[in-house]
């Protein structure tokens, strides 16, 4: 870890503008995934600006009828509050199926949303990593990927986003309320909050240096069956090798999202238009560009599986 | 003592202390936080620097240059050690790889400079600072292709031929041959490597986290090329070793280094993303397994060879040796080969050679059941021998596993298992019931012990034996307080010094009953020196209740002490009742478990272990031995596995997220029944090991319940579910 500066910040904006300051400045929050990358050199920041202390942190009802979460609610808070656990299911149960308990207590919603990859070489610095090190390569790519993307990945890099509460955050439509240095503020849907990888896999989502989140808003309850699905090798406290969110209306229409397979959360609204048709149906057009390697290529028939057992589920 | 014929009627039969189920004595240190681990000895040295160890970027090749001169000017840097501003060094007899790199560089990970500061943050920061070149070179990094090239191991003991293996397998009706295959696992222990190193003029003490305190000792002189008397070795307790910490490591090899460039005192814990390419491994295996039978069951012809790599000078993994004697059958041949590798050194981990031979066996024997057509739990009984196969005319000196299948079979409801896979199902879970003989020789070595009386009536045992988490310090407290007729309250144990007499230490198993022994035999020798003092013939003296008695007299045992105390040292040394007789551990390990039938996770639902393994010293820490030995077993079948990088050859899942053992809600509801047995030939205590028995056969007990639920055969650890997803059943 290399010395780094450190202050608090007054109001979101005096801390988007703290961070705009110095190019190499980051935000803190929970500092469960940053002071982790920063022990490890892997982020190297000269100067932390801590945004803990800004009142960002209360879950706040929207006239539209859905609500607004303070970018720094923790993540046990969220998962446990009683409108999200009655209108929005599927997030309280990304949030607990994500990391540990004590993990949940420091996690903040923003936070959450920006952890970084689990992709193995991103963390060891002797390895070329295009994420870490744009330019220097991609040891993953023909190297142990059984965790990596089978979608929407690219030449230089196959990285997974490995939030749970992103996937529900998708399913829902969620939109990211930012503040700028200069103090503008603006909304962006979370299907253009994560970015491809394609050739600059370091640029991960649409924010500007300094820009802050201040809260993540939920539209009005879309109801139905709300389910999260999580499978992996150990029954708790690992990243998902394929998740699945699904929103189900007695209809059998409905929404997916899933987890555990690409660079950001993985939804296409084309394929949701198969969802009566079943879970083969919807795979196959949810996954329709996969190009997985020989270590994860099992992550296509889990993800038809899966669904096929959420599905079923929702049915009861 | 001399250890030569079985054991007789002694004071450990009264079972007063000895065999009671005993909460270990150190408890509240631990609970409370108070038990001074390694790194924590603010108490001996106050005033440590902090040393941060570098790795090696590749994996082989050499140092071409080294730039230190950022990592010197760092803030609060005393000190850049290596291999060239260490001065000449040795090697330890029992590393494979040196300590400190360079500028030969013979694994990923190897460390190549060790960098000291007056804090840890500063030396952590300061060490991404040291600049290292290196001329990378082709390296051998991938078993599977390396196997051909394997060669038969230097000292060839686990090969062996009895009868006509070929000619029996050749005219067997029923017929297995099969290929299993073992990953590289990293023992994963909580507490890292660490040690706190301090020099004196040209004596070092090393205060350091060790199973084998002697082994140890030996070794640092060795590399450090000082005598082993001006060595000193303090390991009071151990953060779980499971064969990580046998041997001497680079965190105490550059302590010492670092203290003497430093001119202070200097700690180093390895970090731990450093730790599974650093340090030791269980190596990856490949194993072949033929049986061949008749049609009734009796197995008449059996094979079992093993593929395993290592550095040039590293031994093979010997996976083939519990064939040797676990089942009858007239023509057998076992074989290991070895094959060159240049990932990091492979050693001992928790129950060597058996674990991953047993993971392997244990499947075959429920695949040839199944080709039989016969229960898996009659065909092992059906297939037992009182005797070593290879050389009859040694009986085993005790094995009770025909006992340990019936009764698990009967507990875990054994019968209600269907015989054919895919069957059972409880709502979205596929469910099924596997079964494994468990199986570890027990070995004896010398084990010495120093016993002290105070003129209070307290005990003080010293021997530099270790607790590993094991329970140690409680079972050489009940048998001293067992022959010197006292309390637990009255004994003190201290432990993991080497200063004290030299012990077993911990590992293989063979750490209670040989480290027990030889505190017997030092009491034997205080008892001796009691009643001499006392006047009592010492052969009619009775020790209990804090008294001498003999006849009718009757002394408090603190009066023998005198003003002075009384002082005796002794150890337990063996015979040849080992070459005799087969010393073994016997046990049987039931699982159930449950597959989802969709995404095909499996979890286990519930374990029983059944043991046969001498007299149990004490119940309640060696249920937490077996408990923890089944908790591993769950990982070796269902998760760890180090992923190798064949191009850049290291082990890529490097740390606790990557590398996945199992957690608690992993863990279901675990039995563990020891039978009642004593065995006089093992030593005085008539006790073995279990430490390691319940690791033994876990993992295919836990396969072969995955195949009964599924019908889904997977030869290739860990079980996984990516292995079982193409031919698991249609999900509506
Ligand atoms: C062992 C372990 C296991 C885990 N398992 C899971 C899991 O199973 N599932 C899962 O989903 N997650 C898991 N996580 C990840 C965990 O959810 C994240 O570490 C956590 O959510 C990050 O939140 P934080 O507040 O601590 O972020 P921080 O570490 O404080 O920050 C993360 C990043 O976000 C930036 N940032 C923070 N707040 C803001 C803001 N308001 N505006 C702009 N930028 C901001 C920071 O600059 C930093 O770059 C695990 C983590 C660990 C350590
Ligand atoms: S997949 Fe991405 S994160 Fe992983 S090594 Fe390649 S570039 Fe780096």
């Amino acid at each position: 870890m290399r010395p780094f500066t450190y202050e608090r910040a007054s109001s979101p904006a005096a801390a988007a503008e703290a961070v705009r300051r110095t190019p190499d400045a980051r935000f803190i929050a929970g500092g469960t995934n940053l002071l982790d990358l920063m022990k490890l050199e892997i982020e190297t920041p000269v100067h932390l600006v801590d945004v803990n202390g800004l009142k960002l942190d209360s879950v706040e009802p929207t006239p539209e009828g859905g609500l607004r979460i303070g970018a720094l609610v923790r993540n046990t808070d969220l998962a446990a509050d009683p409108r999200v656990r009655r209108d929005y299911g599927v997030l309280s149960r990304a949030l607990l199926a994500g990391a540990s308990g004590q993990l949940r207590n420091k996690a903040t919603t923003a936070g959450n949303l920006l952890q970084r990859t689990r992709c193995p070489y991103f963390y060891d610095t002797n390895q070329p990593c295009n994420k870490r090190r744009p330019g220097s390569g991609c040891a993953a790519i023909g190297g142990f990927s059984r965790q990596l993307a089978v979608i929407g990945g690219s030449d230089t890099c196959i990285a997974t986003h490995p939030s749970d509460m992103a996937v529900a955050m998708r399913v829902l439509d969620a939109t990211v309320e930012t503040v700028k240095p200069d103090g503008a503020t603006r909304i962006i849907p979370i299907v253009d909050f994560h970015r491809l990888p394609d050739d600059t896999p370091h640029i991960e989502t649409a924010l500007e240096h300094g820009e802050l989140i201040t809260a993540v808003t939920l539209p009005k309850p879309a109801g139905g069956a709300q389910i999260y699905r999580k499978v992996r090798d150990r029954a708790s406290y690992a990243f998902a090798l394929v998740s699945v969110a699904a929103i189900v209306q007695p209809d059998g229409s409905g929404r997916v999202a899933l987890g555990g397979v690409a660079p950001k959360p993985w939804r296409a609204e084309d394929a949701e238009a198969e969802m009566p048709r079943g879970a083969k149906a919807v795979a196959a057009r949810l996954l329709a560009d996969a190009k997985p390697t020989h270590d994860n290529a099992f992550k296509l028939p889990l993800v038809e599986r899966t669904l096929g057992a959420v599905l079923a589920e929702a049915k009861g | 003592m001399k250890f030569d014929t079985p054991a007789t009627t002694n004071p450990i039969d009264r079972l007063a202390v000895v065999g009671k189920p005993t909460p270990r004595i150190d408890g509240p240190l631990k609970t409370t936080g108070t038990a001074p681990y390694a790194y924590e000895r603010h108490d001996a040295v106050p005033d440590a620097a902090y040393g941060y160890i570098v790795g090696s970027a590749i994996a082989k090749g050499r140092i071409a240059a080294m730039d230190l001169a950022d990592a010197k000017a760092a803030p609060g840097v005393l000190a850049v050690v290596t291999a060239e501003t260490a001065g000449p060094l040795g090697k330890g007899k029992m590393n494979t790889a040196t300590l400190l790199g360079g500028p030969e560089i013979e694994h990923y990970h190897q460390a190549v400079a060790l960098v000291v500061a007056e804090s840890f943050e500063q030396a952590r920061a300061a060490a991404r600072l040291v600049r290292v070149t290196y001329d990378r070179a082709d390296g051998s990094f991938d078993l599977a292709h390396a196997k051909d090239g394997a060669t038969k191991p230097e000292d060839g003991k686990s090969d062996s031929n009895v009868g006509d293996f070929t000619g029996a397998f050749a005219a067997a009706p029923v017929t297995l041959d099969e290929t299993y295959t073992t990953p590289d696992q990293t023992h994963a222990m909580m507490e890292p490597h660490a040690t706190v190193a301090a020099w004196d003029g040209d004596r070092l003490t090393v205060w350091l986290s060790n199973q084998m305190i002697a082994w140890t000792a030996g070794d640092l002189a060795r590399t450090l090329k000082m005598p082993k008397e001006k060595v000193r070795l303090i390991s009071l307790f151990v953060g779980g070793g499971f064969g990580g910490k046998l041997f001497l490591r680079a965190d105490t090899v550059l302590a010492a280094l670092g203290a003497r460039a430093a001119g202070r005192p200097v700690k180093v814990a390895l970090q731990r993303p450093l730790i599974a390419n650093n340090t030791t491994h269980r190596p990856a295996t490949i194993q072949r397994i033929r049986i061949g039978a008749e049609r009734d069951g009796t197995i008449t012809a059996i094979a079992h060879e093993s593929w395993s790599g290592n550095l040039p000078g590293g031994d093979p993994e010997t996976a083939v040796d519990q064939t040797k004697l676990l089942y009858a059958g007239a023509n057998r041949l076992t074989a290991l080969r070895l094959a060159r590798l240049d990932l990091p050194e492979g050693n001992a981990m928790r129950a060597p050679g058996e674990a991953p031979g047993m993971m392997a066996l244990e499947i075959a024997m429920d695949e040839m059941a199944e080709k039989l057509g016969l229960d898996p739990v009659e065909f092992r009984i059906r297939n037992d021998t009182q005797v070593d196969p290879v050389q009859p005319d040694r009986p085993f000196s005790q094995r009770q596993l025909v006992e340990c299948l019936r009764r698990g079979a009967d507990r875990f409801g054994w019968s209600k298992r269907n015989a054919r896979p895919g069957q059972s199902r409880d709502g979205r879970w596929l469910t099924g019931l596997g079964v494994a003989a468990a199986f570890r020789n027990n070995l004896l070595t010398k084990s010495a012990a120093r016993v002290r009386l105070d003129k209070q009536g307290r005990v003080t045992v010293e021997t530099d034996m270790t607790d590993i988490g094991t329970g140690s310090y409680t079972i050489i407290a009940q048998t001293a307080a067992e022959m010197m007729g006292v309390g637990l309250d009255r004994v003190t144990v201290r432990l993991g010094d080497s200063s004290f007499p030299a012990s077993a230490g911990s590992g293989g198993q063979w750490g209670a009953n040989n480290s027990t022994a030889g505190v017997y035999a030092a009491c034997v020798k205080l008892r001796e020196a009691v009643a001499g003092r006392l006047g009592f013939n010492s052969a009619d003296a009775v020790f209990a209740d804090g008294e001498v008695r003999a006849g009718n007299r009757s002394i408090p045992l603190a009066q023998a002490a005198g003003d002075n105390g009384l002082a005796a040292e002794d150890g337990i040394e063996y015979g040849d009742l080992d070459k005799r007789y087969q010393q073994s551990t016997f046990g049987a390990h039931f699982v159930e478990v449950g597959v989802d039938a969709a995404t095909a996770e499996i979890r286990v639902r519930r374990m029983l272990a059944v043991c046969a393994a001498g007299r149990i010293l004490n119940p309640l820490s060696a249920r937490s031995q077996v408990i923890g030995a089944m908790t591993m077993g769950v990982g070796a079948a269902l998760m760890e596995e180090l992923a190798v990088d064949r191009r850049a050859g290291f082990f890529v899942n490097h740390d606790l997220a990557g590398y996945e053992v199992p957690v608690h809600a992993d863990i279901p509801h675990q039995e563990v029944i020891f039978l009642d047995e004593t065995d006089p030939i093992s030593s005085p205590m008539k006790a073995k090991g279990v430490g390691e028995l319940g690791l033994c056969g876990v993992g295919a007990a836990i396969a072969n319940a995955v195949y009964n639920a599924t019908g889904v055969r997977v030869r290739d650890y860990p079980v996984t579910l990516d292995k079982l997803l193409d031919r698991m059943p249609e999900v509506g």
